[in-house]
């Protein structure tokens, strides 16, 4: 055991000796959640609307400062035709525009009702559809409360108000960092697990150091597990880096169960180490581990996990692949728990998959590591 | 009786724990070698071979490139298994009793000296740790280390500052801190200049006045004079085994490194 220690001292001494690395792993996290959860963010914000009303009538004016109201929208003014909207939109005036017909308010109190165009630019499909979903949120809601009382006045007509009440569940303002945390926890655990464990090994093979441990009485097995320890540590370490920004920074809540998304995300950490301890036997040199590494399993992570793509819309080949993915089941897992905030027995099915993938895993490096050493 | 005598000194020497004291076998012989082969497929790496290397000496394991002394050291020291054939290394059976073989030796390479981010203490502590040195030893054998190197100003600076001879030095010295029965130093002055070569071997010296036994692969043949007794591998068989003198003798050599061009000229094996 003292060996061990002495070695697990070690690979501390390495770590900490070398700030540059240690500034990246625990700055990394911190940048990438900054980044996401405010730069690259697929809200919408300061979109110009403009407005066609040609009577331009008192209740269509309320309503367009209502939507200048918002914290999406800025009102830029208003133009005689569709055909005006059009020319602004191409100067760039103009993102979105509100059209009503004409005699809008008295059609709006009979039967049959009257109608109202969202005109998006759909050059960026993202964009239109939020900026489409936005202001008829604000409109639907502007003639329910608003026109109640008229509506009430002129009880014919309310019959046949059809209200269409849209609810977003767990994630009631659309922020966006509710979809990056767990993929951004994903991405970086495996990051510091995988590739700095399978360097860290890798690079005793490199400098021959490997070879003057074998022939000590330290066991090969202990000189891998010795290395995984600070990995763990650190992973720890940026896991509660992680949630605290995420909490209080980015002000996402964790609606559920603390323990349990602790626990899914030590399965996960342990089962990243397996990776990065299999890479490191099946590999030679520093750059292919972090080739591999960086490139073979990042490149999943980012496409196949549904952090940045929803995996139901992909082909069947596809989403066939992403099952193999084990961020996929850990994002699944901490999105529930997290931002759902499920009881536990709902991730079991997830958290079954990665304690069987850390198993798998784990026990084929530990066969490869022996197989390699005669 | 004499041996007796000696192991006792020896014993003596030794911390508390007694390095020497699992010895099963002391016939005076540290490493006892017979038929020992290791085929790789139809390959015969190492061919048949048998010597002895006594307490105390140094001996000096000779032979060119791909001749096979990598695959016979590594056979010595635990890391391969013999195809065929015997040995003992500190008294214990290369093929059962490989862990306590690793406690008892020390082993260098040339292309590893230590931890280079690591200062020079830890690098200490780290291998006497590895090698199970009694916590309450620790101190004491580092500071009569550093203190033999002259190193003790620089107990703190990483490794990768010192100059190479320095490190080679040094890593000898990590190499023997646990006090082994042998020690095997596998190419230990490559890329060192004669000077600090020179101070190199008196550091073997040392040690061997201490009672380790030293096992030395060299390609310097200037350095063979310096061991008391060196082989000769080609093509994986060992084809001398005797004192520098006695070898030059036989082949009527001024020097070793006629010798061993003499009983080279016939290898087929080349890198």
């Amino acid at each position: 055991m003292k060996e061990f220690f002495a070695f697990v001292k070690k690979e501390f001494l390495h770590i900490f000796r070398d700030t540059k690395t240690l500034l990246v792993l625990v700055g990394l996290p911190t940048a990438l959640i900054v980044l996401f959860g405010f730069a690259i963010s697929t809200e919408i914000r300061n979109v110009n609307v403009g407005v066609c009303a040609p009577d331009g009538d008192p209740a269509v004016m309320r309503l367009m400062e209502k939507v200048d109201k918002s914290e999406y929208f800025t009102y830029v003014g208003r133009y005689d035709s569709e055909a005006g909207i059009d020319r602004a939109m191409r100067r760039g005036e103009v993102d979105a525009a509100l059209l009503f017909e004409d005699d809008f308010m008295s059609k709006m109190m009979k039967p049959g009702g009257a109608e109202i165009a969202v005109i998006t630019d759909a050059t960026n499909p993202n964009n239109a559809s939020m900026e489409v979903m936005y202001l008829t949120g604000i409109v639907t809601e502007y003639f329910r409360d608003d026109l109640q009382e008229a509506a009430m006045l002129n009880a014919s007509s309310a019959g046949g108000n059809l209200v269409p009440n849209l609810r977003m569940l767990y994630n009631p303002q659309l922020k966006s960092s509710y979809n990056f945390v767990p993929g951004i926890m994903g991405l970086i655990l495996l990051l510091i697990c995988a590739l700095m464990t399978s360097v860290s090994i890798v690079r005793e093979k490199e400098t021959g150091s490997m070879e003057v441990l074998l022939v000590s009485p330290i066991k090969p097995i202990n000189i891998v597990l010795a290395k995984m320890i600070p990995y763990f540590v650190i992973s720890c370490v940026v896991l509660v880096n992680i949630l605290l920004l995420t909490i209080f920074v980015l002000k996402v809540p964790v609606a559920g169960s603390f323990f349990w998304m602790i626990l899914v995300s030590v399965i996960y950490i342990i089962l990243s180490l397996g990776i990065g301890m299999l890479v490191s036997t099946l590999v030679k040199t520093q750059i292919i581990a972090t080739l591999i590494c960086g490139m073979l399993f990042m490149v999943p992570v980012m496409m196949l996990s549904g952090m940045l793509y929803p995996i139901e819309s992909m082909p069947r080949v596809f989403q066939w692949l992403a099952q193999l993915v084990p961020a996929k089941w850990f994002i699944e897992a901490i999105r529930k728990i997290m931002i759902e905030g499920v009881p536990v027995r709902f991730v079991l099915k997830e958290m079954t998959i990665l304690v069987l993938m850390a198993t798998v895993i784990f026990t084929a490096a530990v066969k490869k590591f022996n197989d390699r050493l005669e | 009786m004499m041996k007796a005598e000696r192991a006792k000194v020896r014993n003596m020497f030794r911390s508390k724990e007694g390095i020497g004291a699992g010895i099963v076998r002391d016939s005076g012989n540290v490493i006892e070698v017979e038929h020992l082969t290791k085929k790789f497929g139809d390959f015969i790496a190492v061919n048949d071979i048998s010597f002895d290397v006594h307490r105390g000496e140094i001996f000096g394991f000779l032979g060119a490139n791909g001749a096979g002394k990598t695959t016979a050291m590594r056979m010595l020291t635990g890391l391969s298994f013999p195809t065929s054939g015997q040995g003992h290394v500190a008294g214990f059976d290369i093929r059962t009793q490989s862990e306590q073989i690793k406690r008892h030796i020390g082993y260098m390479s040339q292309r590893f000296a230590l931890y280079g981010d690591l200062t020079v203490k830890d690098n200490m502590e780290l291998f006497a740790g590895i090698y199970g040195v009694p916590r309450s030893e620790v101190g004491r054998r580092i500071d009569s280390l550093l203190d033999r190197l002259s190193l003790m100003p620089e107990k703190n600076a990483p490794v990768k500052d010192l100059p190479q001879g320095w490190k080679q030095k040094l890593a000898f010295s990590v190499a023997i801190i646990h006090r082994p029965e042998i020690v095997f130093l596998d190419e230990p002055t490559g890329g060192v200049d004669p000077a600090a070569r020179r101070q190199f071997w008196e550091l073997i010296y040392e040690a061997v006045d201490d009672g380790i036994t030293a096992f030395v692969t060299t390609h310097y043949m200037d350095e063979a004079e310096y061991c008391g007794r060196i082989s000769m591998m080609v093509d994986g068989r060992i084809e001398a085994l005797d004192s520098p003198a006695a070898l030059k003798r036989k082949y009527g050599a001024d020097s070793i490194a006629d010798v061993f061009d003499l009983l080279a000229r016939g290898a087929r094996r080349t890198e």
